[in-house]
């Protein structure tokens, strides 16, 4: 962090910096200072940088800055077939890249009317709750290390290269997976791989109690968090917020209940709800979000039947290779879907999920060619980065760190 | 009544000189308006007890290139109560590309409009705080208009001072 003067500040930072602020103080401001926080700084959680107004300790103005890791995808979807946009969306948020290629594929698959095979349905869940307890891990780890508590980190990392594992024999890749398909998934899920998540299942309840045992009666832990950026019901939802930090506020809210896509209407799960709406709560609702994840993890083995895991509609989804290379016909259509595209319907569609920041969301509009006319991502990331000035007025400098940590941003989503 | 037609209803009653179009694809009911009437319109969707529209998921713009009216400004906005999701879309051209904010409504639209600037360069009146959001703020071009090549313009991004 250094200090900034008023001649090397972009001027329209500056004005809105030093707008007048809601908060009182009882002295006048005698220690004003602007802060420059990032955006490489360890506890900004990549590229963010913030600006604070000080007085003393106390922030009296914050204005984030983001952009630095705009690369342009929404330009770049414009640009090539939907089948090519699967790799791009693992680099949105790459704490749950299969998550998003989950996502990805859903609104692809709406817009273009493709039923997917129930196996195929059931491997996808399984994938993005394993994708959003591995996210909720890291969030809860990095967390406590931004607070002080080093060891959870580790222990929650630990936990997290477990499904690392899963991936590397599911898909081949441990960290962008691209795993999902137009139509279905790129391969069958092996036994090998649904062994490991069995076992990593059964365990996960008894390994975050011991992570949780180290947290929930620290008294350090608690007393920097509790009552830290609270945000009410209502300026939650002006706010946009969805996704834990929706539900840490008191609004039971979760779009696997509200708007049921894959197969989450089969499956039995709660929907954990805090009202505090501070930093503590929303540590508890993705601590309690591991065990509800896991639990869809177990039933989705369960339902899980051998089954078709691709559809079968050879003019919009690739082949299979083996069969490219023996069949006259596949090796035709794969050529058309690779050079020309899917050519889905002229119309547009938004489709939202349930992903582990919040709700993650595509919008194509097509006009009835092989690559969108426009791609849209609507990332939490980025909506819940906009209320960080509401959040941590009033407060110190050092539990901004806290507050970031607490609404969990990934800049490779809110930058896009 | 089911909800689509309650909303149409209710549209059609309270705003009886606005002219909306109403279409449907793939099950998602979409509105489009006139750029007159979206402040009062998004107001009322929020505030009607019936209806509750109190999260807004989303504003973005589309640019059509060739036609008369440019950009398409997009809202997708959802209803916790009723579990349903409404598409909003007014046209605005590109010799007046200006529309009134929604941000006085939700929060959350600030941010948002200020990225549909940045991209489109649509301005929005009453907007608190209108400013490039991704790009630097010496930028002068829009970079998801249609005629910003995809590789981007040499020389149009200054270097930082040494």
């Amino acid at each position: 962090m250094d200090r900034l003067t008023k001649d090397n500040i972009q001027p329209k930072i500056l004005q809105k910096l030093l707008e007048d602020s809601d908060i009182t103080i009882e002295d006048a401001l005698e220690n004003e200072m602007i802060l420059n926080m990032g955006p490489q700084h360890p506890a900004t959680h990549g590229v963010l940088r913030l600006l604070l107004r000080l007085d003393g300790e106390t922030v009296i103005n914050c204005v984030p800055d983001v952009g630095y890791l705009h690369r342009g995808y929404e330009k770049m979807a414009e640009n090539m077939s939907y089948y090519e946009f699967i790799p791009h969306t693992d680099r949105l948020d790459y704490l749950s890249p299969i998550a998003n290629n989950v996502a990805w594929v859903l609104a692809v698959e709406k817009l273009a009317g493709i039923e997917v095979p129930v196996r195929a349905q059931y491997i996808r869940m399984m994938i993005a709750e394993l994708a959003r307890i591995a996210s909720h891990l890291v969030a809860i780890g990095s967390f406590a290390m931004d607070v002080g508590a080093l060891t959870v980190f580790l222990w929650t990392l630990r936990e997290r290269e477990k499904i690392m594992d899963v991936w590397d024999i599911l898909c081949g890749a441990r960290f962008t997976n691209s795993y999902t398909r137009i139509g279905g998934v790129a391969n069958d899920a092996q036994p090998e791989a649904l062994a490991l998540v069995k076992k990593f299942i059964n365990e996960i309840d008894d390994n975050l109690s011991e992570c949780e045992s180290l947290l929930n009666t620290n008294r350090i832990f608690i007393e920097r968090l509790d009552g830290v950026g609270r945000i009410s019901k209502e300026d939650a939802l002006s706010y946009g917020y969805t996704g834990p930090n929706l539900r840490a506020s008191g609004v039971e809210f979760d779009l696997r209940r509200a708007t049921p896509y894959l197969q989450y209407d089969k499956v039995d799960f709660k929907i954990p709800v805090y009202q505090e709406g501070d930093a503590l709560a929303r540590y508890f609702v993705r601590a309690d979000e591991v065990r509800e994840s896991a639990k869809i993890v177990k039933q989705c083995l369960q339902l899980m039947q051998p089954g078709e895991i691709k559809a079968n509609l050879p003019k919009s989804i690739l082949p299979q290779k083996v069969e490219v290379y023996s069949k006259m016909e596949e090796l035709i259509h794969d050529f058309m879907i690779v050079n020309f595209g899917i050519n889905p319907p002229v119309g547009e569609v938004y489709h939202a999920i349930e992903g582990s920041k919040g709700e993650l969301g595509f919008y194509i509009v097509s006009k009835g060619e092989g690559h969108p006319w426009k791609c849209k991502i609507r990332s939490p990331s980025f909506i819940h980065i906009q209320s960080l000035p509401h959040l941590v007025k009033g407060h110190m400098v050092s539990d901004v760190v806290a507050i970031i940590g607490s609404i969990d941003p990934i800049m490779g989503e809110a930058d896009k | 009544m089911e909800l689509k037609e309650l909303i149409q209803q209710k549209l059609k009653d309270n705003f009886t000189e606005a002219s909306f179009e109403f279409s449907e694809f793939r099950n998602e009911l979409s509105v489009k308006l006139n750029k007159k009437y979206i402040l009062q319109v998004c107001k009322f969707l929020k505030e009607n007890s019936d209806l509750e529209f109190l999260l807004c998921e989303d504003i973005t713009a589309v640019d059509w290139a060739t036609r008369k009216n440019r950009f398409t400004v997009v809202y997708h906005i959802f209803s916790i109560k009723n579990n349903f999701r409404l598409v909003l879309k007014s046209d605005v051209d590109e010799s007046e590309s200006i529309i009134d904010s929604v941000s006085s409504v939700w929060k959350t639209s600030d941010w948002q409009e200020r990225e549909c600037y940045d991209m489109y360069g649509i301005r929005f009146n009453n907007h608190p705080d209108l400013r490039r959001i991704y790009m630097p703020e010496e930028f002068e071009y829009h970079p998801l208009r249609k005629d910003f090549p995809l590789m981007g313009i040499p020389g149009s991004l200054p270097l930082p001072k040494k």
